[in-house]
């Protein structure tokens, strides 16, 4: 049943990551965008983690998307401006680094796992999985919380530091400039 | 329970394409949109490996006792979401700046594409 969903949401996520890449209209691409957030969020519910996948919908597919989809309505993007494409060498070039990117890790990757799965398969009747209550969720909001909370505070404010700035930079940068005539004190 | 590796490709396979369309895109919001990608499948690997810090933590913890291995086990699971947590609002701060920019080429350019911003460029 797992894994029938597993290959369920991966297909659906690779489709519709394709599909972000190569439409040529803005809007379906980020359409498409939220299609895979809204599938990897299935793939964090079937992983455990049903705090984050509440959070993947409602701070990617609900604000950062709408976001996006904001500014793509605000600059009224017309889309055979983005019809002519004098680089067709590098449209070709990048899909072939993309490719050797995934081979590369894939290699690595496949390295690297088939140690783990030879360690793992080893531990798999060691006491540890005997003695592991089950009934203990260690996904839950509840932990994660905690955890975000007490051992990681210091990250947490300096977050918000970060997003402090980030909200004053946009506002800097998105403002509309006076002319230069009339540059008063404002500020 | 689907194994860990099969995640793993996924997520390398969203990486992947996630560089295609920064390389291929010349609208910049697009690129953005890409950038988001590689960005969520960063966070499926890290949350697939979050879940499976069971299996990968025991070998190192053969002495320990069950309950204080299983707090540790819980405590990494943790970390793992709380990292992933810490991605997602740097990657809205990156989204909200990143399009703030884009705003303000579009403003002095009338274009969104990166073709056209070479002002820095020497």
């Amino acid at each position: 049943m797992n894994q029938v969903l597993f290959f369920i949401l991966a297909i659906i996520s690779i489709g519709a990551a394709i599909m972000v890449v190569s439409t040529r209209n803005p809007v379906s691409s980020a359409m498409f965008l939220v299609l895979v957030m809204c599938s990897l969020a299935g793939l964090f519910v079937l992983l455990g983690a049903i705090f984050l996948a509440a959070l993947q919908i409602i701070v990617y597919a609900g604000a950062i998307m709408v976001l996006f989809l904001f500014v793509i309505m605000l600059l009224n993007l017309r889309r055979d401006e983005y019809g002519r494409d004098p680089h067709v060498v590098q449209k070709y070039l990048g899909l072939a680094l993309g490719a050797v990117i995934l081979c590369q890790s894939v290699v690595i990757l496949g390295w690297a796992m088939k140690d783990y799965s030879a360690t793992a398969l080893s531990i798999q009747n060691g006491d540890l999985s005997g003695a592991s209550p089950d009934t203990v969720d260690y996904n839950s909001a509840h932990r994660v919380a905690h955890t975000l909370f007490t051992k990681y505070s210091y990250p947490f404010e300096v977050t918000s530091i970060l997003l402090l700035a980030a909200i004053i930079g946009a506002v800097v940068l998105a403002r509309k400039k006076s002319p230069p005539g009339q540059e008063d004190g404002e500020d | 329970m689907v194994p860990l590796g099969y995640y793993v490709v996924l997520s390398a396979i969203l990486f992947s394409i996630g560089i295609w369309g920064v390389l291929k895109s010349r609208n910049a919001i697009v690129v953005f949109m890409s950038i988001e990608l590689m960005l969520n499948a960063v966070n499926l690997s890290l949350i697939a490996f979050s879940s499976n810090m069971r299996q990968i933590l025991s070998r190192f913890l053969q002495g320990v006792s069950p309950s204080e291995a299983m707090d540790m086990i819980g405590s990494a699971m943790a970390s793992g979401q709380v990292l992933v947590f810490l991605v997602m609002t740097v990657a809205a701060a990156e989204a909200a700046v990143g399009l703030a920019i884009i705003i303000s080429i579009h403003r002095s350019k009338d274009s969104v594409n990166v073709d056209d911003v070479n002002i820095m460029k020497w």
